[in-house]
């Protein structure tokens, strides 16, 4: 029937030729005709229907993105970036010291219990106290330094004042911070210590004979957050200038040369100052906007979007084209043997076909997924097993397909011809049935890619099909299950969606195209 | 009739053996540490059952110690009896979580193919009697949208415009905040507006199918030898249209309509996973990702018998409605 229409078709599509053939040949003569052939008269009627166009040019396009773009994109699949990023670290605590604090000469005779008598005497303001059968004196240097006496001997100092080496290295003996009190509260300029001379200034700056800095006298405390971390000496002055001008921030280049900012910030409650340590840190560079370098941005790994997306519509395409090519194949030789022989293979093959068609494949997909999830299936034997299910879950329907064509072909004329000439039964079904039924056959195919790849999508969506660091749509678009991103970064899913929207929307476009153009009784 | 329907009932419940065999299969092929692995996780949660009580129940239930064959007839026994296990993500009846949630799932896919109906249907007979015209191509177009739409691109995209633009809606969940704390009529509003948005992925991803099909049946009944006679009779061309036409386009339809009842009680499983809403859909997801397999193997039997009654529906229906039809 379907030839018929075909022949039909064909007479009425013969056009005479614009050429000067009318003068040249006779009237009968066939070269006057352009004869087509049927595969033509179908690319004819396909080609007349624009919205079959247009689909067929997105579906380029999109073979075109998805496998040239990936070698023209300067970056890899799974590149990740980085970006440097400015994170504050606690850096140290600074203190205006408001109490006692104690240097101790002699262990014994100043040991912490003593700390405390002397304290009593200090705001009692005697200058003199009995403990533990020992007899202490309080020398008063001012109201804020007490130098403690046992005897004769001088045990230690409570003062609130602190002497703190300049440098890493520099031990300060106790003799040294009782000179430097000394001199400190006395005004004087110079003082002695273990056998050297040394300068003091009116800040409490404390320098040796050739004039480097040793130490100084300061009622700052601080302390570093990190244990092993010392100040320089440098540092130190930055920040304590910065507590008496009440300055919230300040950069510095340490000797290393690593420029940071600091960030004072003063805690009524414990009344010291915080400091906060404003680094440049490399990190993943996670969900930057689009930019010219990632034209559609970065994804949460810090891989660049568009190429993602590129190698994302591979793998997709990919998996649609094997799968559906598996399904194709089995559901051919089934429907085929089915349609073709009847009787009770027919029978037996249909009730095959009847128990995969209820299969619910979705479930016993991601029951699968969840198993290969506690498997730890590495991520190409998942995507190999997700073809391989999809195709083998999904051949009943082509099956279906082929045996009904065939089984109103098989009565036809050409075949009682096939038969007559006794051409072998497999080669009658894959020779003269098939190529009858590839018409409908393509139509499925193509319908049953786009259906395909939005199954392996919505797997991959959910997490159970594609995994990183494979990309593919779905598992681009999986992103979205974060709130945040779904409110925050468009860019992260949506052109993922729209890819994936219009790919498939273009696969049944060209599918109902291809169904028009294959129908001889469409007249258009 | 009767003898038809005999027939293909008992043809149905073949299919369903072997259907349930697969199942039953796909379950005894998981790796036993998988399994183990997961009552171990199952006995760690509040309330449950211990690791060995779990272990002997499956044991039981699905006679993991004989061979595959005997196994499944053990088990097909149990079914018959109606004793289906404890679920293990729940740690309630199987039975009883399938309850507390199909029918929330039956109201949001009844409601959803209402609307489905109402919209594709006429929608379809539009495009059919004008084909070729600017709405045939606007409805074919919408219609094959609709069809290659991935739910969950649709259900974010009216997430980010509802939920996080608009504000109309809540993101996930079946019922708001202060729900506790609403009046009767309060509580049915509340979980009416939860479901609005779920509702509209339904039945936009699933309309498409529909409207084509419509479109597809009316062309060929407009081509019919019958529809020539009434205009040749110099009817109008409404009473063709909505009188003749109409009624016989209505044959196929009904006959799919019916088929999709059964499909109702199986739920959403992506719509309803994406919105939050607890229906079996929902459940059945997390049971099987979480390797419940007592409520998940339960799912797949549930799903196949509905496959099969749709298809025994729809094969009878054709039969009852349309006369031409004769069954032998």
């Amino acid at each position: 029937m379907e030839d018929m229409k075909d022949k039909k078709d064909m007479l009425e599509n013969m056009e005479p030729s614009i050429e000067t053939a009318e003068e040249e040949y006779s009237l009968s003569d066939d070269r006057r005709v352009r004869v087509l052939s049927p595969g033509q008269l179908v690319m004819k009627r396909f080609f007349r229907n624009r919205l079959a166009v247009t689909g067929m040019v997105i579906l380029l396009a999109m073979f075109l993105f998805s496998f040239v773009g990936g070698l023209l994109s300067p970056y890899d699949e799974d590149q990740k970036f980085y970006r440097v990023d400015i994170q504050a670290k606690d850096f140290a605590g600074i203190l205006y010291n408001e109490e006692f604090r104690y240097t101790v000469g002699d262990t014994e005779l100043f040991k912490s219990s003593v700390h405390a008598q002397a304290l009593k005497a200090i705001i009692q303001d005697n200058n003199k106290f009995e403990y533990d059968g020992n007899n202490y004196e309080l020398d008063k240097l001012s109201d804020d330094a007490y130098i403690v006496k046992s005897g004769s001997k001088t045990v230690g100092i409570a003062s609130k004042e602190l002497v703190n080496p300049s440098a890493q290295d520099t031990k300060i003996s106790f003799d040294f911070t009782l000179a430097a009190l000394k001199a400190k509260n006395e005004g004087k300029k110079k003082f002695s210590a273990d056998g050297n001379e040394y300068n003091i200034d009116d800040e409490g700056i404390i320098t040796d004979k050739s004039g480097t800095e040793v130490a100084y006298v300061s009622r700052y405390i601080v302390r570093a957050v990190m244990s092993d971390v010392f100040f320089s000496r440098e540092l130190k002055n930055q920040l304590i200038d910065a507590v008496e001008s009440g300055q919230e921030s300040f950069t510095y280049t340490d000797e290393e040369g690593v420029t940071a900012e600091y960030i004072l910030k003063y805690d009524a409650a414990t009344k010291a100052w915080d400091v906060k340590q404003e680094i440049d840190t490399k990190v993943f560079d996670t969900y930057s906007s689009p930019s010219k370098a990632h034209w559609l941005g970065t994804d949460r790994n810090g891989m660049d979007m568009l190429t993602r997306l590129m190698y994302g519509g591979r793998i997709s395409l990919i998996i649609g084209f094997i799968a559906v090519f598996i399904e194709t194949i089995i559901g051919v030789i089934m429907g085929g043997i089915a349609g073709y022989f009847g009787g009770w293979i027919d029978g037996l093959i249909m009730r095959i076909v009847d128990i995969f068609y209820c299969i619910p494949s979705l479930p016993f997909i991601i029951i699968v997924g969840a198993a290969m999830d506690a498997a730890n299936t590495p991520s190409l034997t998942r995507i190999i097993y997700l073809m391989l299910i999809l195709g083998f879950l999904g051949w009943a329907g082509v099956a279906r397909l082929v045996r009904g064509q065939i089984l109103s072909l098989r009565e036809q004329e050409f075949m009682t011809a096939t038969e007559a000439c006794g051409i072998a039964p497999s080669r009658r079904i894959f020779r003269h049935l098939i190529p009858n039924v590839m018409p409908q056959l393509i139509v499925y195919m193509t319908m049953g890619l786009g259906s395909t790849i939005i199954t392996e999508a919505t797997l991959s969506f959910l997490g159970l099909g594609v995994r990183f660091p494979f990309a593919s749509w779905g598992n681009i678009i999986n992103d979205v299950n974060d709130t945040f991103v779904l409110t925050n970064y468009w860019f992260i899913w949506i052109p993922a969606g729209v890819l994936l929207l219009t790919t498939v929307l273009a696969f049944n476009i060209v599918g109902d195209g291809l169904r028009d153009a294959f129908d001889p009784k469409m007249k258009r | 009739m009767r003898k038809y329907i005999l027939k293909r009932l008992l043809q149905s419940i073949v299919i369903l053996f072997f259907v349930a065999f697969i199942i039953y299969a796909l379950m005894r092929c998981l790796p036993t540490s998988y399994v183990e692995a997961m009552a171990r996780q199952k006995s760690m949660q509040a309330g449950s059952k211990s690791f060995e009580e779990w272990m002997e129940q499956l044991t039981v239930m699905y006679n993991m110690d004989g061979s595959i064959i005997s196994g499944y007839f053990k088990w097909l026994g149990s079914m018959f009896r109606g004793e289906f296990g404890d679920s293990w993500r729940w740690t309630v009846p199987v039975l009883q979580k399938f309850n507390d949630t199909v029918w929330l799932s039956f109201v949001m896919g009844f409601i959803s193919f209402f609307f489905e109906v109402i919209i594709a249907i006429p929608l379809g007979i539009i495009a059919a009697t004008k084909q070729y015209s600017k709405t045939d191509y606007t409805i074919s177009v919408i219609a094959l949208a609709g069809i290659s739409l991935p739910t969950f691109f649709f259900a974010s995209l009216l997430k980010l415009v509802f939920s996080v633009k608009l504000g109309w809606f809540d993101l996930y969940g079946l019922v708001g905040r202060n729900y506790d704390q609403l009046s009767t009529f309060g509580q049915l509003m509340d979980k009416a507006n939860h479901l609005v948005l779920p509702i509209v992925t339904l039945v936009v991803v699933s309309m498409g199918a529909l409207m084509r099909y419509t479109r597809t049946n009316m062309l060929e009944v407009l081509n019919a030898d019958y529809i020539r006679t009434a205009r040749a009779k110099g009817l109008s061309e409404k009473k063709v249209i909505y009188h003749h036409a109409f009624r016989n386009t209505l044959i196929p339809i009904v006959t799919i309509i019916g088929g999709t009842l059964p499909s109702l009680f199986s739920g959403a499983l992506i719509t309803e996973t994406l919105f939050g809403i607890p229906g079996i859909g929902f459940a059945s997801y997390q049971s099987m990702v979480a390797g419940d397999i007592p409520f998940s193997m339960f799912f797949m039997v549930f799903t196949a018998i509905l496959t099969l009654l749709g298809n025994l529906i729809a094969d009878v229906l054709y039969a009852v409605v349309d006369p031409r039809v004769r069954i032998a």
